[in-house]
């Protein structure tokens, strides 16, 4: 009943960088770890996972950009909340987003350069994937779920993760919503010592196979844009045909998972600095498991979206506003307000790698086998400044990557660290990015 | 997404002294031009109100159906144009599959599987093909538009008999199938096909279950009901006559009718913006949750009462003085009413004297376009602009220096006078010039829509112009934006793309003048300008040339003017 035909170009899974077609093999199946649980039993790496989390409205370079350039880099005021995980956080600074003349759009140039490696030609224009989709492609592999996307603000609208503004990912918005996802009806633990293939996925994959191979149809009966599109479609059931088949075989053991609890009380909706940061960090939590055991090798979280909308009790604005409002304290060096709202924003992000790195697997923790790729929209955002735009690259890749590093970027395009984030994580990309953003170097610094 | 076309409407407006500084915010700021539209048939994704009405037509309002998807890309102003190019990544997919696993179970659940199938199996614990049969291609034939071939027939009676001999349940059985049923293609995507037209050979048509798609997508946000389908399927709907009697028909069913204009309207004025409206609670304690999810419904009970029970002149949204009120907007408004619990929502005439009349001076509209703690005359006017103008206001340049407005002096105590440092600073005054006029006469509703008459102890000045009307009060202002000849025309292209699903192309703009015009000769009522849109030729046509090397179509805009 599966897979009995042979592969054909909708069932190869596919990504398109900067227009260049990248085939990527089939997942990776039959995982068990060795004995000592450094590797597989084949003798294969534990699989790497991937993640990005994004902020808006950058950073005060006064105040985040630390003096020493190298390994075991200072923490200036903003980011004192790394000082228990700076040591697996490489920080980029320095790094300008190339236009080529295109207009730089507010809020919206920034991100998308780093998440995508293309300057958009005009604001709202999302033409390409982001890195997190491409990484998907290509380590997807036998978890249950592509990639798992979330929006700390509660909001559907902020996601970063998408193949173009027409494919946008929907995210999980809140705590019970991301946990009925991904410990709901289907979920299998995969420590259960009774594993017995449930009948009901072999008939949902089976009825999925049904609708693929009859929907085809549809592909005659419409023109060449409408083919891709539904080609798309075909893309995305197949995913799921593929995964559902994968949960027939009894999962790998995944010595750190321990399914977490269902999430107690809601959280009421809004963009409050505290609401955020508990859905952030209880999302974070849900995530992390979701991570060891074997659920997904992919995930996106958005803390806040590129014109940030957090508020605070007691202030008139959000914190986009209070940016372009307010003074920079000549005794400070930075908006005392806006400072806040990042600082706790670094705060956050702090707890993400905390989270990853306390969870041990094989010889070391989750966050070794981990990528999380962090970026902004600018890098001042009171002037929309994409010269200097922030990211952050942490855990090691599985061994690939070092971290504890402040590289400066000395003005070149930040491709060429999205690049590096490719490398490691073995995907075949040979290039990143569009015109002067396009790049085949990587960060040699970082690289083992 | 922003588009180019306001430089027509707005600038002579700005002629005067404004012109090089409207210009100079622009720059930059235009996407790149888009492709022409032309007379495609459309295949659109389903959206979530799309989903939820085609549910409840076909198995009842008691199958629920939330699927939590964001609303598709906007393309000139309506995520409903969006819909034409959206695309199931991996992350929609598994949306639409939980739903579907959730509408299933439903279906065939024992509380709804009496009423629901038709027929029952010989044993519960077996398969029935006879019966599933039965289910299956009624069900088929309503959400797919279409009679089931014999082929896919099968095939889902295949997928019922299979899981329901495995899992030794007849109604298992169907809840699978039915569950793949609605995550095929041609459930999620609304389909659009041409036939050849017997009347002019050699010339292509959208055949029956399309025109009826469009009918059903204009007047009631879903596909096609039993009805429709039986009219596609005979060729009434190829008929001016036959199209006219479905069009009067779904015009007479108030609840779907009230369906579509609530639909349409939550496009067109941006609506899905308020699930995240939230305001500080320390500075607005009045304004809870509950008043947020009010203020949305508000705006659509205003508008519905004007154009539906009232079948009144669509400009007078601007200055009725009809309202709608929950006891937590009563509160807001401070007006001393008691709604019983059993109503929740009652009607209200604003007394003559009253600051507020029409849906700009209603909390929805002031505090969505608002900040959490302080009001906006900026976003406002540029509300009013672009939802209701079809005009669109360009983006601060990116390069803008913010100095000028760092901290205002705190001697500056109304918003008309911090707004004066951006129109003093040559690079923001472009824009400003653009918007604030038309927020500022608001400014006596503070952030989250409460009536004041000062500001930080001085008072509000609301006078302004607009249009080449002198006013002194929002009241004013909505006297004057209702006399703009932008909201009507405005109105009518955005309902017309948001029919056909897509940009008007360029042999249509005739077609939407024409039906400006007949707008406007029938009052302004919008029910008769649905009746225009849906009985004319034009809305079903399909150009001569289409992206499809494949198929050679043909126009029938001829024959555009409305029957």
């Amino acid at each position: 009943m599966f897979l009995s035909k042979p592969l054909t170009r909708r069932t190869v899974l596919r990504g398109m960088i900067g227009g260049v077609g990248v085939t990527l093999g089939l997942p990776l199946l039959d995982c068990y770890l060795n004995t000592n649980g450094t590797a597989l039993a084949d003798g294969a790496p534990i699989p790497v996972r991937f993640g990005t989390w994004v902020w808006g409205l950058g950073m005060d370079k006064n105040v985040f950009v630390p003096k020493k350039v190298g390994f075991d880099y200072d923490l200036p005021p903003q980011i004192a909340s790394w000082k228990d995980v700076k040591q697996h956080i490489n920080l980029f600074s320095n790094f300008n987003v190339i236009t080529d003349g295109k207009p730089a759009g507010a809020h919206f140039a920034g991100w998308v350069a780093c998440l995508t490696g293309v300057v958009p030609a005009a604001t709202g224009s999302l033409l390409y994937p982001t890195i997190d989709v491409v990484v998907a492609d290509a380590i997807a592999g036998a978890s249950r779920f592509r990639s798992v996307e979330c929006a700390a603000t509660g909001s559907l609208k902020d996601s970063y993760s998408m193949r173009s503004g027409d494919a946008i990912n929907p995210p999980a918005i809140s705590p019970i919503d991301l946990y009925t996802r991904l410990y709901g009806a289907d979920f299998q633990d995969p420590n259960a010592s009774d594993f017995k293939p449930k009948p009901s996925i072999m008939l949902q994959k089976s009825v999925l196979t049904g609708v693929r191979e009859q929907g085809a149809g549809l592909l005659k009966k419409v023109g060449a844009a409408d083919r891709d599109r539904l080609d798309q479609y075909f893309t995305s059931l197949r995913e799921v045909e593929l995964r559902l088949e994968q949960q027939l075989q009894k999962p790998p053991p995944a010595v750190s998972c321990k399914v977490p609890m269902r999430p107690e009380g809601i959280i009421p909706p809004g963009t409050d600095l505290e609401l955020v940061e508990q859905r952030h960090n209880t999302m974070v939590d849900l995530l992390t498991m979701a991570l060891a055991c074997n659920q997904t090798r992919v995930f996106s979280m958005a803390y806040s979206n590129s014109t940030s909308g957090l508020s605070k009790r007691g202030l008139e604005k959000i914190h986009h506003t209070i940016t372009h409002e307010e003074s920079v304290d000549p005794a400070l060096g930075y908006q005392p307000t806006s400072f806040m709202f990042l600082s706790r924003a670094f705060g956050s992000y702090a707890y993400l790698i905390k989270a990853l790195a306390s969870v041990p697997e094989g010889a070391g923790s989750l966050l070794d086998n981990c990528v999380v790729y962090a970026c902004s929209d600018s890098e001042n955002a009171k002037i929309h400044s994409i010269n200097g735009i922030p990211m952050m690259v942490a855990g090691k890749a599985g061994g690939r990557l070092k971290t504890g590093y402040h590289i400066d970027g000395k003005g070149a395009p930040p491709s060429p660290v999205a690049l590096t984030v490719l490398r490691a994580l073995g995907t075949s990309v040979g290039e990143w990015g569009t015109g002067s953003m396009k790049t085949t170097r990587v960060i040699s610094e970082i690289m083992t | 997404m922003t588009t180019g076309h306001w430089t027509s409407t707005l600038m002579p407006a700005f002629v005067v002294g404004g012109l090089m500084l409207v210009h100079l915010c622009a720059q930059g700021q235009e996407p790149a031009a888009a492709p022409p539209a032309v007379n495609a048939p459309v295949i659109r994704l389903m959206n979530a109100g799309q989903y939820a009405n085609e549910i409840a037509y076909v198995f009842g309002s008691d199958i629920k159906a939330p699927l939590r998807l964001p609303s598709f890309r906007r393309v000139d102003g309506l995520a409903g144009l969006g819909a034409g190019s959206a695309l199931v990544p991996a992350g929609t997919f598994n949306i639409f599959y939980g739903t579907a696993q959730a509408v299933a179970e439903q279906v065939v659940g024992p509380a709804h599987r009496d009423l629901l199938i038709p027929c029952k199996p010989k044993e519960a614990h077996m398969p029935d093909d006879v019966c599933a049969g039965q289910f299956l291609g009624k069900v088929g034939h309503l959400i797919f538009h279409r009679p089931l071939s014999a082929d896919v027939l099968r095939v889902c009676v295949k997928a019922a008999h299979e899981t329901g001999e495995r899992l030794q349940n007849f109604y298992a059985g169907l809840q699978y199938a039915l569950t793949g049923m609605l995550v095929a293609p041609e459930f999620l995507y609304l389909v659009e096909e041409v036939e050849p037209d017997p009347r002019h050979p050699g010339v292509s048509r959208l055949d029956g279950p399309s025109r009826a798609m469009r009918l059903g997508l204009l007047l009631w946000n879903a596909p096609p009901d039993v009805e429709l389908l039986r009219a596609a399927e005979s060729g009434e709907l190829q008929t001016t006559a036959g199209t006219a009697r479905q069009v009067g028909r779904m015009l007479a069913s108030p609840l779907r009718l009230e369906n579509g204009i609530r639909a349409f309207f939550s496009d067109m004025l941006l609506l899905d913006a308020f699930p995240d409206l939230v305001k500080d609670p320390i500075i607005y304690p009045d304004f809870t949750a509950k008043v947020a999810t009010d203020s949305s419904e508000q705006i659509l009970q205003i508008i519905s009462d004007q154009l539906l029970t009232r079948q009144g002149d669509y400009r007078d949204i601007f200055t009725t003085r009809r309202i709608f009120l929950t006891q937590a907007l009563a509160t807001l408004y401070r007006i001393p009413i008691s709604i019983p619990s059993s109503l929740d929502w009652a009607p209200y005439d604003l007394p003559d004297n009253d600051p507020r009349a029409g849906i700009l001076t209603q909390v929805g509209f002031l505090s969505v376009n608002s900040h959490p703690g302080r009001s906006s005359a900026t976003r406002r006017g540029k509300a009013l602009r672009e939802n209701f103008m079809c005009q669109t206001v360009p983006e601060p340049p990116p390069n803008v220096d913010f100095s000028a407005i760092e901290n205002p002096d705190p001697r500056l105590r109304t918003a008309r006078e911090r707004l004066d440092m951006h129109r003093k600073n040559p690079v923001c005054a472009g824009c400003h010039k653009i918007t604030d006029p038309l927020g500022l006469p608001l400014e006596s509703f503070d952030g989250a829509g409460k009536f004041r008459a000062t500001e930080n102890g001085a008072e509000i000045d609301t006078s302004g112009s607009f249009s080449g009307k002198q006013f002194q009060d929002a009241r004013g202002l909505a006297a004057a934006v209702h006399d703009d000849p932008a909201i009507t025309s405005c109105l009518v292209r955005r309902l017309y793309e948001y029919g056909v699903g897509r940009r008007i192309s360029a042999e249509e703009k005739s077609v939407v003048r024409d039906l400006e015009s007949g707008f406007k000769d029938a009052g302004y009522r919008f029910v008769p300008l649905l009746r225009a849109i849906a009985t004319s030729a034009a809305f079903y046509s399909i150009s001569a040339t289409v992206p499809d090397a494949t198929r050679t179509l043909s126009t029938s805009l001829a024959g555009s003017s409305r029957h």
